[in-house]
């Protein structure tokens, strides 16, 4: 594989067959998307000529460090501002459609209506931003947890530029229109084999830096970092089990039909949230939150009951998505008892996490970082106690179709993921990059807290929104009719949904300045600031009494 | 055995013996950490992060 | 800086002046043991509960009046599921007053046996379309779809009038069929022989339909768009929506013992 000439021809001959593939595509969708995996095979192709004349240049895009005696950290720092270039977009996407509800004119037609960048926001923060966030944790985390370099350096490079094409394919499928219509799960066969491909080399990579390790115990965190990896696998590939009209078209119908289709989706749809979202996040926590707080995680025994109850359980809660459906009565009772249930292995969890600053709660104070994972804790807390009580028939014949599913899901989202993924971040740029500090701590607080008042407007004008709607719909007059028309509700939560997306504005600026924030710290500036605490100190008073007299 | 007895069985194993067996596999599976010989490896394996402090650039 | 610590598992285990592992702790140091138990501990979960939905006999009910989609239909859902309307729209009534009353009769696990990818939504920005079909005119739609705001001004949903403009580019129609076909909707070789014909009829009435009447029942045949010269997208789209709920009698009398009979509601 080192071989310049044999990777430049695999490239080549990838790269005829993609324009081949153009060449006969059955419809425009299907040559555009080859398009761009031509131009990203052109681009790697280059790459690896440039290497062969001049490795510097092509240094770490193409090669690990030679220097056996530091980890391999090439990929984390792609990740890290990937991570932060896929959650700018992700977000900005996400304001964009909070706006065309409110503000319909803002729809394009066809490429830019809401139908089409809602897939688009989603699939931006969970998988690209979200997704990024944990390949690179996780990389950084099982190589200092196992003291061991990640094997197969070069599969790693490819899981993490392979991702990237993945992310590219989805998102500009969505907005030509190339979609599965299964939410979280849209992109199209093609896209969904190459992720297959990234993917199971992702498992490759982590399993066998785990087997090649130095240290006898597997920190738990990795458990967490195995389990997503494997479930994932197990998700994707049984939900996206579908059949394409033409083996160069667009287009494919799904293996499972109707209620079983539902299931299907919904058991994918709720462990992408219980193990992308959940348990690898999780992962993240076990491991950068005791580091922050410089001390040991709070139990390590409650994480082991932790992992094998959540993972357990996790799995069982897909048809609270389907109460009252034509889904059979069973499986719903099923998915709301499991799902109740579930609310102790996170809360277990979310206590390990807090309880790790035991003795350190002073930290809360002067360092944003841990104030961040606190609060990213704390919306877990909050969140997954919410979670079940949605999944409750009687609470969710109300808010199941309305806005408070949405309010839920963002503050788990903005509150938990982001949170931690930004806290994660802070942490990780002056190690990987080798600075002393952050540019600016003070900028993080200000983060801090334009994130956190974001979720706040977020989720209660959301929630607010939904009580509404849920309301309205089931609201009967003395004359026994329905009392509303479904427009008087559209226009009745009309100002929740400029309240949302002011919201969601500030939690977008929090993100903006946390951008520059690691820019600059990355370019190696350092802000002149007033640190974030500082103990009384006065030198003219720091003398011994002296008694009057003397004087 | 047709389809609705299936079901049926199904239905009275959820509600008994396997409710009973999940439930006895949960308690040991809970107090399994928390038996005391496991103390000493558990408290090596959550500080084990720290033994090694400089991360190595 | 530092160096990797260069022990072998079993060296840093004896320096640590551990005994050998056993039970859990044994998980807890071979990696593919920990990977094996915690793939079988998820995928207990998954197989409990949807693999009996493919074999036990209350997940649906036979019900009269199915029918696989015509090509024009199937060519009017995809565009439904390519412009992401089920991110707003849901087709699944549940059984509850106010959504019986609004909407129509509660949806049957039946009538959505031949949607691959089903289309039941999470999310009613607007209202459920589980029962659209017939409720309004064409040319409401028609309208509805290129300005929506025309027809109802507080409408918050974004215009389509594209899909007037876009003559019909379900490539390849036999194809399609044939892949739902593979996938278990019951097309017969004449249905996918004819598929083509049949896409084009469909909203053409001044052309010979031929036997489709027969092979799919309650057809509805005719220009949907108001724009006969050409089979547009919107006329896909248009007929789709007109058939959706249309094909279950719900009030027939053997459709209500059928329910009535219904388990798991």
């Amino acid at each position: 594989m080192d071989n310049v000439l044999s990777r430049a021809g695999m490239y080549y001959v990838l790269l005829i067959l993609s324009v081949l593939a153009i060449a006969v595509a059955a419809d425009q969708v299907f040559a555009i998307q080859m398009t761009i995996v031509a131009i990203a095979i052109c681009i790697a192709l280059w790459f690896n000529l440039r290497g062969a004349d001049y490795s510097a240049i092509a240094h770490g895009i193409l090669k690990m460090p030679a220097d056996e005696t530091v980890y391999d950290d090439d990929p984390i720092r792609w990740g890290v501002i990937a991570t932060m270039f896929w959650g700018l977009a992700g977000l900005l996407a996400g304001l964009f459609i909070a706006l065309q509800l409110a503000y319909p004119v803002l729809n394009i037609e066809p490429y830019l209506n809401f139908g089409r960048v809602r897939p688009l926001h989603t699939s931006a923060v969970i998988f690209a931003f979200g997704g990024n966030a944990l390949i690179a944790t996780s990389f950084y985390v099982v190589q200092r947890t196992c003291r061991a370099r990640l094997a197969f350096p070069g599969l790693a490079r490819f899981v993490f530029w392979g991702y990237q094409l993945f992310i590219v394919l989805a998102a500009s499928g969505y907005l030509l229109g190339a979609t599965q219509g299964k939410e979280y799960a849209e992109p199209e066969w093609y896209t969904d084999w190459w992720l297959t491909v990234v993917w199971v080399s992702y498992l490759l990579v982590f399993v066998a830096t785990i087997v090649k390790r130095k240290e006898p115990h597997i920190y738990v965190a990795n458990w967490f970092y195995l389990a997503f990896i494997l479930t994932v696998a197990m998700l994707h590939v049984v939900n996206n089990l579908d059949m394409p009209y033409s083996i160069v078209g667009s287009t494919s119908y799904p293996l499972f039909a109707g209620v079983q289709g539902a299931l299907v989706q919904w058991w994918y749809g709720h462990n992408a949230v219980g193990f992308f979202l959940t348990a690898g996040f999780l992962a993240m926590m076990y491991y950068f939150v005791p580091k922050q707080a410089e001390r040991p995680v709070y139990s390590y025994r409650l994480s082991i009951i932790h992992f094998w109850s959540l993972i357990f359980l996790y799995i069982w809660a897909g048809p609270h998505h389907l109460h009252y459906t034509a889904l059979p009565d069973w499986a719903q009772t099923l998915g709301m008892v499991f799902s109740i249930i579930l609310w102790m292995p996170s809360w277990g969890g979310m206590i390990n996490g807090l309880m790790t600053l035991n003795g350190a709660w002073d930290k809360v104070r002067t360092d944003p970082i841990i104030r961040m994972m606190v609060m990213a804790l704390a919306f877990y807390g909050m969140s997954t106690f919410e979670g079940p009580m949605l999944s409750i028939k009687a609470v969710n014949s109300l808010s199941h179709y309305t806005d408070w599913t949405i309010g839920h899901v963002h503050s788990g989202a903005l509150g938990w993921n982001g949170m931690i993924t930004f806290a994660c971040v802070y942490f990780l740029v002056p190690r990987l990059w080798g600075k002393d500090r952050l540019f600016s701590l003070r900028m993080v607080n200000w983060h801090f807290w334009l994130a956190t008042i974001g979720i706040v407007f977020y989720a209660a004008s959301m929630w607010v929104a939904g009580v509404t709607q849920g309301l309205m719909w089931r609201e009967y007059g003395l004359d026994g009719y329905l009392v509303n028309s479904f427009v008087d509700t559209v226009s009745a939560i009309h100002p929740m949904y400029v309240m949302r997306a002011f919201g969601g504005g500030l939690y977008l600026a929090g993100a903006v300045i946390m951008a520059y924030n690691i820019w600059a710290t990355i370019a190696g500036k350092v802000r002149e600031e007033a640190p974030m605490s500082q103990p009384d100190f006065n030198p003219a008073a720091d003398r011994p009494a002296i008694p009057a007299a003397a004087n | 055995m047709n389809d609705h007895s299936i079901y049926e069985t199904l239905r009275q194993l959820a509600d008994s013996w396997g409710l009973l067996a999940m439930l006895i596999m949960f308690l040991v599976l809970t107090f399994w950490p928390f038996r005391p010989g496991a103390k000493e490896r558990n408290h090596r394996a959550a500080t084990a992060i720290f033994e090694d402090q400089s991360d190595g650039e | 800086m530092t160096k990797p610590v260069s022990k072998t598992p079993d060296a840093a285990e004896q320096s640590a002046g551990l005994p050998p592992a056993k039970g859990h702790k044994r998980l807890e140091r071979n990696v593919t043991l920990l990977a094996a138990a915690a793939f079988v501990t998820v995928a207990i979960g998954g197989i409990v509960e949807i693999a009996p939905l493919f074999w036990i006999d209350n997940t649906i009910e036979k019900v009269d009046g199915m029918r696989p989609y015509t090509p024009l239909e199937q060519a009017g859902r995809d565009i439904f599921v390519r412009e992401g309307c089920y991110t707003c729209h849901s087709q699944m009534i549940r059984p509850f007053r106010d959504e019986v009353e609004r909407y129509g009769h509660y949806s049957l696990a039946a009538e959505s046996m031949y949607d691959h990818p089903f289309q039941w939504g999470s999310k009613r920005t607007g209202p459920d379309l589980a029962r659209v079909g017939g409720r309004y005119s064409d040319e409401w739609h028609v309208q509805h779809l290129q300005d929506p705001q025309s027809v109802v001004p507080e409408s918050i949903m974004p215009s389509y009038a594209f899909l007037s403009e876009t003559p019909i580019k379900f490539e390849n129609p036999s194809a399609r069929l044939g892949a739902l076909r593979m996938v278990g909707v019951p097309y017969s070789d004449a249905d996918i022989e004819a598929a083509a014909q049949d896409m084009i009829a469909q909203a053409s009435p001044q052309l010979d339909a031929g036997d489709m009447e027969e092979r799919y029942p309650k057809t509805q045949i005719r220009d949907f768009d108001g724009n006969p010269d050409q089979v547009t997208e919107m006329d896909a789209l248009v007929a789709y929506l007109q058939m959706l709920g249309t094909l279950v009698d719900v009030n027939s009398a053997v459709a209500q013992e059928e329910l009535a009979t219904e388990k798991g509601r």
